[in-house]
């Protein structure tokens, strides 16, 4: 009956063109927001299951004797971590130092220096693509470059060689959320600086990096969280699994909690169990520590507007 | 550094020597394979307001980013042709565009403050300028001349990206000033703006030609009528063409008797 030109005449008449009862719709958004919420539950609960059970189990033995003492196999009772603990503190120390000024720097020229052409779409595809590398793949590339090739340099199974390959392993992360970082901000802000007769680096110096940083600084925390965990590359690479000393230098053997942790769960007796959960706590600590370190400092970055 | 030879360096005290014109000899713009505008000739007077009209699409923003070579900032952007600031040929190969830039300043569409305190906004331009008179004072010099210090002289440390759509074109404008420009170029800066802020900057326009050379895109046929002494009206014949510029001449004549039929219809508001 109603055809379309006449439809317009028809409005608020008998027969209106909407549904007037919304129960239906709201019934649906309540569904979803349960769903949505079952989603969130299940990955706090696991979490929550494994922080608990855990902690059970480590807290009890983590003490200033477990921090500060070297692992043994004799007498399990006095063991400690402190050679992987110093070991996988070197490994973020260096492996920040590596990764961050490298990750940043190349999201900066590919995203504000780099002509659009087929070289650059190539490079930006292999970068996303090497973030999905599984990590003993880095590990072999760190074992035939850093460990052999650049011996005399590295030191072969050194921490530095170590660090060196996790920072290849989380370098395409930074970039990828660097450049993310920098794509959001408005060319305005690069033309208005610009256009006052400043240079390109002047306006990334000036504008573009303190709008990134927070951005920037999410994914390293994230990439740096995911490096300070492996174990995979550093097996290949030549962490040691027994030291009765702590690295001395970036050249130097080392231990890292990973791999601790996983040589402690490898003994049958239930006292290296107990060595390995409180081994796990301890990875934990470091690991929140130093994301807090890194969000304070995001967050100045971003208070500092 | 200061002026010895006909053009002016570095620090320019508000009662200098004349300010330079432009000229603009046979300008063509191209993005990539598409030419945008062609054939553009006119001359900028000095310590006037030239105001460019058309509709949209005619290549008005085009030209007015190839006045400070900002045209080029686009990828694939380039221009050919003369633009002259007095003598000097900006499109020369030994002209620095950056330094082009500081002499010509440029206010956008959008209001575009930096995420900073409103201080740094106007003192930023400056400082990588390497200004080495007192920031302090150039700051609340830009601020009053952009008739903006009154509102935010007890907050300058407060984040200019808090102010106004209209505040923040003024503060726009004062960092601009800031870094002593000698022509100042807008590209409807009042387009995004309500009715009382325009107000303020055509006021801040009328004082700004005191002591700069001002060219001005706007879509407000009366605010050209209203604040210009030259009018330039832009216009594409048939689609797919490269915008020219139809028309040029006092804004007095372009308004109320026009040579080009064109031109009369479109600020009798026929078109457009």
């Amino acid at each position: 009956m109603a055809q379309a030109g006449t439809r317009v005449t028809q409005k608020g008449g008998a027969e209106p063109d909407f549904k007037t009862s919304t129960s239906a719709r709201h019934w649906l958004d309540r569904v979803f927001t349960g769903v949505v919420f079952a989603a969130t539950l299940v990955g706090l609960v696991v979490l929550a299951v494994l922080l608990v059970d855990v902690f059970r189990d480590g807290l009890p033995r983590i003490d200033w004797q477990f921090i500060t003492s070297y692992p043994s196999q004799i007498v399990p009772q006095t063991a400690g971590i402190y050679p992987a603990l110093i070991g996988s503190l070197w490994l973020l120390g260096l492996t920040a130092l590596f990764s961050v000024p490298l990750g940043i720097g190349a999201a900066i020229y590919l995203e504000e220096y780099a002509p659009d052409n087929w070289l650059t779409r190539v490079i930006e595809i292999n970068i996303s693509n090497l973030a999905g590398v599984p990590s003993i793949i880095y590990g072999l590339l760190g074992l035939g470059i850093f460990v052999s090739m650049l011996e005399p340099v590295t030191g072969g199974e050194s921490v530095l060689s170590g660090a060196l390959t996790l920072s290849l392993l989380i370098l395409p992360v930074i970039i990828v959320a660097t450049r993310e970082a920098l794509k959001a901000i408005p060319g305005s802000v690069r033309e208005g600086g610009i256009a006052l007769g400043a240079t390109r680096w002047e306006v990334i110096r000036g504008h573009l990096l303190p709008m990134a940083l927070p951005g920037a600084l999410t994914g390293t925390i994230l990439a740096l969280s995911r490096a300070i965990g492996e174990t995979a590359p550093l097996i290949v690479v030549g962490a040691a699994v027994y030291l009765n000393y702590a690295p001395e230098g970036p050249r130097s053997d080392y231990m890292a909690i990973p791999i601790q942790i996983f040589t402690w769960i490898e003994q049958p007796q239930d006292v290296f169990k107990t060595l390995a959960a409180a081994g796990i706590v301890v990875l934990m600590i470091v690991l929140l520590l130093s994301n807090s370190v890194a969000i304070v400092m995001r967050n100045r970055f971003q208070r500092r507007g | 550094m200061s002026g010895t030879s006909g053009e002016k360096q570095g620090e320019r005290p508000p009662e200098g020597p004349p300010t330079l014109g432009m000229k603009v000899e046979e300008l063509t713009a191209f993005y990539g394979s598409f030419k945008a505008i062609t054939d553009v000739s006119m001359e900028v007077r000095a310590n006037k307001v030239t105001a460019l009209i058309g509709p949209s699409g005619c290549g008005k923003s085009t030209f007015i980013r190839c006045l400070n070579r900002m045209h080029e900032v686009v990828p694939g952007a380039y221009a050919e042709g003369h633009v002259r600031l007095g003598e000097r040929d900006i499109y020369d190969k030994n002209t620095d565009p950056v330094n082009i830039r500081r002499r010509i300043g440029m206010v956008f569409q959008k209001p575009n403050p930096f995420a900073k305190s409103i201080y740094e906004n106007v003192a930023w331009g400056a400082r990588v300028n390497g200004y080495r008179g007192d920031m302090e004072e150039l700051v609340e010099r830009s601020l009053k001349q952009a008739a903006l210090w009154e509102e935010v002289k007890d907050r300058l440390r407060t984040s200019g990206l808090g102010l106004s759509g209209g505040q923040q074109q003024r503060l726009c404008i004062a960092r601009t000033l800031a870094v002593e420009p000698e022509v100042i170029l807008m590209d409807e800066p009042a387009s995004a703006l309500d009715p009382v802020s325009t107000q303020k900057i055509e006021d801040t326009m009328d004082q700004l030609k005191e002591s700069y050379t001002v060219v001005i895109v706007t879509h407000n046929m009366q605010q050209a009528a209203r604040i210009s002494d030259y009018t330039g009206f832009f216009y594409i014949q048939n689609m797919g063409d490269p915008g020219r510029l139809w028309e040029f001449d006092e804004t007095e004549k372009m308004f109320s008797n026009p040579d080009r039929k064109e031109t009369e219809d479109y600020v009798t508001g026929r078109f457009g």
